[in-house]
């Protein structure tokens, strides 16, 4: 345990059953949950590293209902945790002993779908999957697909301003977010934008997104839909050095085709994916997955075009699908990747962003560190946007393991941010790079975050032990 | 009357000097970029950043552009254009309404949010800010964002400095999405018809996967922009010709896009306001709005609506701002109230506690 929490206020510990009393008045019998044996279901994310049971857990069915937990929390100076559905892998969700946890799981409802004006309302509890299945028989789709889609929640998917692998064409949560409900910490209920097409004011729900449940409570969304593609077809292509590789990234950018998605994956990802899902997939250093969309014959024509980019480069292999089962054998092992290195042991997936251009040398510099720290590291990632997913393997029964293997990821973020590029690309900072901020930000740039977070927030009564560091964000706290 | 030689720092130390002293004195700036909007009514001394001009780097493969706010658009677009890439949003130039003599800078677009009739397909310039340099009102040289796509470190400020019309910093530079200029385009013009048939005729258009690129009213025309690779165009061409065949296209092979994109059927004078509203709604805005007097005009597939004329669109749409004054009176920036005018005002104290940058200019 490398990162540190604050110490639970006592004077809030001790006010518990006062606390636990004052939420079950304002709520149905079943949306407050405070027996110890089932707040554990809570007390960490997917960043499993870092657990604590909190006070308790709300469950609220309505946007009324959220503002009631609010208004109590509010009155009774408690922390207030958002939850979407827990999948965030930098420890967003994680709980203190003081604090209690606002799940959004229970706002399920889709409230209204106008393909007329390509949008769709719902309740931020439903999942990110969901929402495309129900637009599925409309003939549209919401384009973030973060890749825990089945799981994570708009909620979630709002506070961190998810991505995916087709954002390269269709931009990230906040480029297809169009309005909120948001519940503040006053429990008041605000409308920011909505079906028209932005803001006549200032843009508050352009930091709204991605603000990891620093400002408000997300209970509403209305999200941009898009009319699906005709169709996708991807191609495979194998190069002998991670460089070549990432030339062919930027050549196909530059030439005026933008494909959806491009994947990348280095060696050791490609051995385990070989091992776990046997796709097929060619033995070189570096492989590439490019997938374009349109009807047969634009498909045709864009995969001329990036088969000519990728010759000129001598690709060790260049796999085109014909069909849909080629199509998928293709994806099979990209979609496997997770799971085949959760086979070789434990792992820290990260998240940074380069330039492009910066993406040979940065991989280039990780191998380096990975014989440095001593540990194995695999590259799967959206080549296309430079937002890189390097997975650090380390033994959690072996003592010291994970403090090397925390170690090592955050020279690869510092790394990320020297080469120009950021801490994280989609899974937030939550509390894993919160202490890394002073790396990207200098203090006076994080200054101003922060009395944007007062704005809203000036109590610091959500989820105030995230984002900044704990020593910079003090005096904010301590105005509680 | 002449005016007083401007404050043109040229470097961001001095942008930030200027702003520290006048936020000591509390003495008002009115932050100018490139001197196209002579609607710039905020009270103070001019503040130009038109010296703090010049591309920082453009990296075509990684398609991002950095620059400083005084840059020239044309500049930049001239650039990209060298490299076979855009601006996807489609700024337009606002000086044939505003009758600015000046030269559209890159300050000034991220400042307005300003998007053309692209918008419908690729976002608004927000969308395509990756980063900001920016000074505040307390004089403090800070940054926000970066130069990557995808980019979730700390709470997102370029979104709420694009379009905050300089009331919250001065932009000292901006990091820009670019993206690759499609080689070929097609318009389908819908001559004679009604808004609310233009209406029909976006709404189809748009639900379909051609990824339509301009849906414009003007002048009893409905135009449809397409555009992309050569054979993905006309194959485009030809299915949306079958779809919308009971309305009678024709096809252009060009069309006025970038008068339309600049408003300039609306250039001689008069009130000019710009409503934005949930498209469906647009026909029956458009109708009040003819009761009220003068004439309408329709972008981004009715979600804009540009209305020239005597009357005060907002009992009809709340999101309407006054972009030409003219005889026009009251608030050019649609008021807030509630919680959403507090957070706002709150916002606005934190990053500019004297209320001395650009005071006045969004009414608040």
């Amino acid at each position: 345990m490398t990162i540190a929490m604050p110490a639970p206020d006592p004077r809030i510990l001790a006010r518990g059953p006062q606390i636990v009393a004052a939420l079950r008045a304002a709520l149905p019998a079943d949306a407050v949950i405070d027996d110890p044996q089932e707040t554990r279901a809570y007390e960490c994310d997917a960043l499993t590293a870092y657990r604590c049971p909190p006070l308790a857990v709300t469950l609220p069915r309505s946007t009324a209902e959220v503002a009631a937990v609010m208004r109590v929390c509010a009155d009774l100076g408690v922390p207030v945790v958002p939850r979407g559905a827990g999948t965030s892998l930098a420890g967003g969700a994680l709980p203190t002993a003081d604090c209690v946890i606002l799940g959004t799981m229970r706002l399920r409802e889709v409230l209204e779908i106008d393909t007329a004006n390509r949008f769709i309302r719902v309740q931020t509890g439903v999942t990110n999957l969901s929402v495309s299945a129900e637009l599925e028989p409309l003939g549209f789709f919401y384009a973030p697909d973060p890749s825990s889609q089945l799981a994570c929640t708009i909620a979630g998917n709002i506070a961190m301003n998810s991505g995916g692998a087709h954002c390269l064409k269709y931009g990230v949560t906040t480029n297809n977010l169009m309005g909120a409900t948001v519940v503040l910490t006053t429990g008041e209920i605000v409308e920011l934008g909505g079906p028209e097409m932005g803001p006549a004011g200032l843009d508050l729900l352009g930091i709204l997104c991605g603000s990891e449940g620093q400002l408000g409570v997300v209970t509403e969304a209305t999200l941009r839909i898009l009319p699906r593609p005709e169709g996708a077809r991807p191609v495979l292509i194998g190069f002998d050095s991670p460089e070549v590789a990432g030339e062919c990234v930027a050549n196909i950018i530059r030439s005026g085709v933008l494909p959806v998605a491009i994947e990348y994956m280095d060696e050791p990802c490609l051995r385990a994916v070989e091992a776990f899902a046997k796709a097929g997939y060619p033995d070189c250093p570096a492989v590439l997955i490019v997938e374009v969309e349109g009807a047969p014959a634009e498909i045709d024509d864009q995969i001329t075009r990036i088969r000519a980019i990728a010759d000129a480069l001598n690709p060790v292999e260049f796999r085109e699908s014909r069909n849909a089962d080629e199509a998928l054998a293709i994806w099979k092992g990209r979609k496997s990747a997770f799971g085949a290195m959760g086979r070789l042991g434990d792992y820290i997936c990260l998240d940074g962003t380069v330039p492009v251009g910066q993406l040979p040398y940065t991989l280039r510099r990780i191998g380096e560190l990975s014989r440095q720290h001593g540990l194995e590291v695999a590259n799967v990632f959206h080549a296309g946007d430079g937002n890189m997913h390097p997975l650090i393997l380390f033994d959690a029964n072996t003592p010291g393991d994970l403090a090397r293997a925390e170690a090592f990821g955050a020279d690869i973020l510092r790394l990320c941010v020297q080469v120009g590029g950021c801490l994280t690309g989609e899974h937030g900072v939550g509390v894993e790079k919160r202490d890394l901020m002073g790396d990207q930000y200098a203090p006076e740039d994080l200054a101003i975050q922060m009395q944007v977070k007062d704005v809203f927030d000036p109590d610091w009564l959500l989820n105030p032990a995230k984002v900044f560091p704990l020593d910079a964000s003090a005096a904010h706290r301590a105005a509680r | 009357m002449t005016v007083a030689l401007d404050l043109a720092p040229a470097s961001e130390a001095e942008v930030a000097e200027i702003i520290a002293d006048r936020h000591a004195r509390r003495a008002p700036l009115r932050i100018v970029g490139g001197g196209t909007r002579v609607e710039n009514r905020a009270r103070g001394e001019a503040l130009s950043l038109s010296r703090l001009s010049g591309v920082v780097t453009y990296s075509p493969g990684e398609m991002t552009l950095i620059a400083r706010p005084g840059t020239p658009l044309p500049e930049i677009k001239a650039m990209l254009e060298a490299e076979g890439q855009a601006l996807a949003f489609e700024p337009p130039d606002l000086r044939g309404i505003l009758s600015g003599n000046g030269t559209p800078s890159l300050g000034g677009m991220v400042a307005a949010n300003a998007s053309g009739p692209r918008r419908v397909l690729a976002g608004a310039c927000r969308d395509h800010l990756l980063g900001v340099r920016f000074v505040d009102g307390r004089g403090r040289l800070l940054k926000n964002g970066g130069r990557v796509m995808k980019n979730v470190t700390g709470l997102d400020l370029s979104k709420l400095l694009a379009g905050s019309h300089g009331t919250l910093a001065a932009l000292t530079e901006v990091v820009l999405k670019t993206l690759p200029l499609l080689p070929a385009r097609t318009t389908l013009a819908f001559p004679g018809v009604t808004q609310a048939t233009a209406l029909r005729i976006f709404t189809a258009a748009l639900s379909t996967p051609f990824e339509v690129s301009g849906a414009v009213h003007v002048g009893g025309t409905a135009y449809l922009r397409i555009e992309g690779l050569e054979r993905q165009l006309a194959y485009r061409r030809d299915r949306l010709l079958a779809l919308l065949a009971e309305h009678r296209p024709e096809v252009l092979d060009d069309a006025p896009w970038g008068a339309m994109r600049d408003v300039a059927h609306f250039a001689d004078g008069g009130p000019l306001w710009r409503i934005l509203c949930k498209p469906t709604d647009a026909p029956e805005i458009c109708a009040g709005l003819r009761a009220m007097g003068g004439d309408s005009s329709l972008d981004w597939g009715g979600g804009l609506i540009w209305y020239r004329g005597p009357g005060n669109p907002r009992a009809l749409a709340p999101h309407a701002t006054l972009i030409r004054r003219d005889t026009a009176t009251g608030p050019a920036f649609p008021p807030q109230s509630g919680a959403v005018a507090r957070l706002q005002d709150g916002l606005r104290r934190a990053f500019d506690p004297a209320g001395i940058l650009n005071p006045g200019l969004m009414d608040a």
